[in-house]
């Protein structure tokens, strides 16, 4: 497509100021957290790195940090599990309902978080009698993480088609074999695609947590929520912003690298 | 032929939903030959295959490969390998892994599948090669990849999917030789289905045509276009001039037409108009007008005619042959 000079620089604009949007308040976070200032005057007249070290003495920060990366990863192994297999079941067999399950598998996604939080508190402690805790909220998570690595996982068996399969089968390997050497390895990389994409939003999700915690646990969202409007927490809450930008980053920016490398590398 | 049934299909029927893909078909390969199934998109040949591999189960019917009856096995049970259409490759193995894959998951130990793969890759003449990736191969040395992958498991029988259908025609043609000469050197029974009945008629022992999943004709390449046996496999394989003339519907092949401005040159004749000259590489394609009211097509001038002028087209009777 070719556009025009002028038209090209006004997109760019545009881009730059959507990104600025984004990009600054995030970076103005970041910067705060090693603001001397207690008050964080700005631009900041000298920078330190003691809200960092207080907040990594903070018990409240590092129990967060703990339910926090134990809850995305216990959502994110249900998630490849489940996801995994949905997909399958979806992709390579044909039965009544297919579609209907397809849409409500994805559905939850685009659910808004607060209904979703809500009917799962009210399924947990009305219907089933359980309180709420570190397990409810790890079910709370899977729901939409089984939507990304089943989104992830149907992708790629679907591009990848049954060819590979039957070729497997036709050279002598039984079913078990064929995932093994061939389906697993092929998916191996969407998969961990994934999981890595369903860690990261579970690591920052607050409306369903808040919703399924209870009391007694606090992820890291929920404890910056909880602690922002302290003045003397204020130093500490950007720090854990801080952190919880960059580890939610680095697993989408992974997933997208290697969505990439499988798309342009693994011509069939 | 004198040699003995590899493979015996008898009453073989399918059907995908209301649509009866392959209604009763019949048919006894013998050990060693090149068969093609041979038939237009629809006509049930791959469906044919692919229940000899074990891809699909029968209706009904059943496939006998070397004397045992492995209609109901699954594939992985069967002496016989395929060649696909898009050659089926895994993408995350090496060349040499591929080949060796059938040997692997059958626990032929490391160093003699390793040889026997190298054998394999030298016969489809790939040696060094052996750590290319799929990706990285043209069409053509994928499609021998999957020849040698198919062929180190050395099975009773090859099965072969249009294999050269992705392929540009010098390669198909070249492909096409090599196919023909590995087949007697390996001395395999290859089944090979196309809809290319020019490529059937180049490699197969015998052809098998195909059309609304049954077989309409087996016979020799020759038999086939020399004399087939309906008006569907005479205009499937190649072109055929139908006429009435003294009283008899007949079909005569382009090339046994002789056009002249008079003379004559057999012993049935028209008269026409030469409406148009098609220049198609190694022939030209002369179109009449006859008296009849059709149009002929000719692809054996005898002298230099210009379009528009009045010609005599003339053929040996004996060269006509009858359909229903």
């Amino acid at each position: 497509m070719t556009i025009s000079t002028r038209a090209r620089y006004a997109l760019m604009a545009l881009m730059g100021v959507g990104l600025a949007f984004i990009y600054i308040p995030l970076s103005v976070v970041v910067i705060n957290s090693f603001n001397a200032s207690k008050t964080f005057s700005w631009p900041p007249s000298s920078l330190t790195t003691l809200w960092w070290s207080k907040a990594v003495d903070n018990t409240g920060v590092r129990e967060a940090l703990k339910w926090s990366l134990f809850a995305g990863l216990v959502a994110t192994f249900i998630a490849l599990l489940l996801g995994t297999t949905l997909a399958f079941a979806v992709s390579r067999y044909s039965f009544f309902g297919r579609e209907v399950i397809s849409l409500l598998v994805v559905l939850p996604i685009s659910l808004p978080g607060v209904v979703t939080g809500i009917a799962l508190n009210n399924a947990f402690t009305k219907q089933l009698g359980m309180s709420t805790g570190l397990l409810t909220v790890v079910i709370g998570h899977a729901t939409f993480c089984i939507v990304i690595v089943y989104n992830n996982a149907i992708a790629r068996l679907r591009r990848m088609g049954t060819s590979l399969q039957e070729a497997s089968m036709d050279l002598g390997a039984n079913g078990i074999t064929t995932f093994r050497l061939i389906t697993l390895p092929n998916l191996a990389s969407a998969l961990f695609a994934g999981g890595l994409l369903a860690f990261g939003l579970s690591f920052d999700e607050i409306v369903v947590t808040t919703f399924t915690a209870g009391p007694g646990i606090q992820t890291l969202p929920i404890w910056i929520y909880n602690n922002l409007f302290r003045p003397n927490q204020a130093p500490i809450v950007n720090v854990v912003a801080a952190t919880l930008v960059v580890l939610s980053i680095i697993p989408i920016y992974l997933s997208q690298r290697l969505s990439q490398d499988s798309t342009s590398g693994g011509r069939f | 032929m004198t040699k003995p049934v590899i493979v015996s299909i008898r009453g073989l029927t399918r059907s995908f939903g209301d649509v009866r893909a392959v209604a009763g078909v019949d048919l006894d390969i013998f050990e060693g030959e090149f068969i093609t199934l041979l038939g237009p998109s629809g006509s049930g040949k791959t469906t044919v295959l692919r229940m000899i591999a074990g891809f699909e189960k029968p209706d009904s019917g059943s496939i006998v490969l070397g004397g045992k009856d492995v209609s109901q096995l699954p594939p992985y049970d069967r002496d016989v390998n395929t060649v696909f259409q898009d050659y089926a490759l895994f993408p995350h193995m090496n060349v040499i892994s591929n080949i060796e894959y059938g040997l692997r998951v059958k626990g032929v130990d490391k160093s003699s599948r390793h040889s026997r793969a190298m054998q394999a890759l030298k016969q489809v003449r790939l040696e060094g090669y052996e750590t290319r990736k799929p990706a990285q191969l043209s069409g053509g040395q994928r499609q021998r990849v999957a020849l040698a992958r198919a062929l180190v498991n050395r099975p009773s029988v090859l099965l072969l999917d249009e294999p050269l259908g992705a392929l540009d025609l010098k390669l198909r043609e070249q492909m096409q030789i090599e196919l023909k000469e590995l087949q007697r050197e390996v001395g395999i029974t290859f089944i090979f289905v196309t809809h290319d009945q020019e490529e059937a008629l180049t490699m197969s022992d015998r052809i098998a045509v195909f059309n609304h999943g049954r077989i309409e004709q087996l016979g020799t390449p020759r038999e086939i276009y020399e004399n087939p046996q309906s008006l569907f496999v005479s205009e499937f394989v190649g072109q055929t001039n139908k006429i009435e003339i003294e009283g008899r519907k007949v079909n005569i092949r382009p090339e046994f037409i002789s056009v002249a401005k008079t003379a004559r040159f057999g012993d049935c004749s028209i008269q026409g108009t030469l409406r148009d000259a098609i220049f198609v590489g190694a022939v030209t394609r002369y179109l009449i007008d006859t008296t009849l009211g059709s149009t002929m097509i000719s692809t054996n001038p005898t002298e230099d005619i210009s379009i528009g002028e009045s010609v005599t087209l003339s053929w040996d009777k004996k060269k006509e042959f009858l359909v229903q």
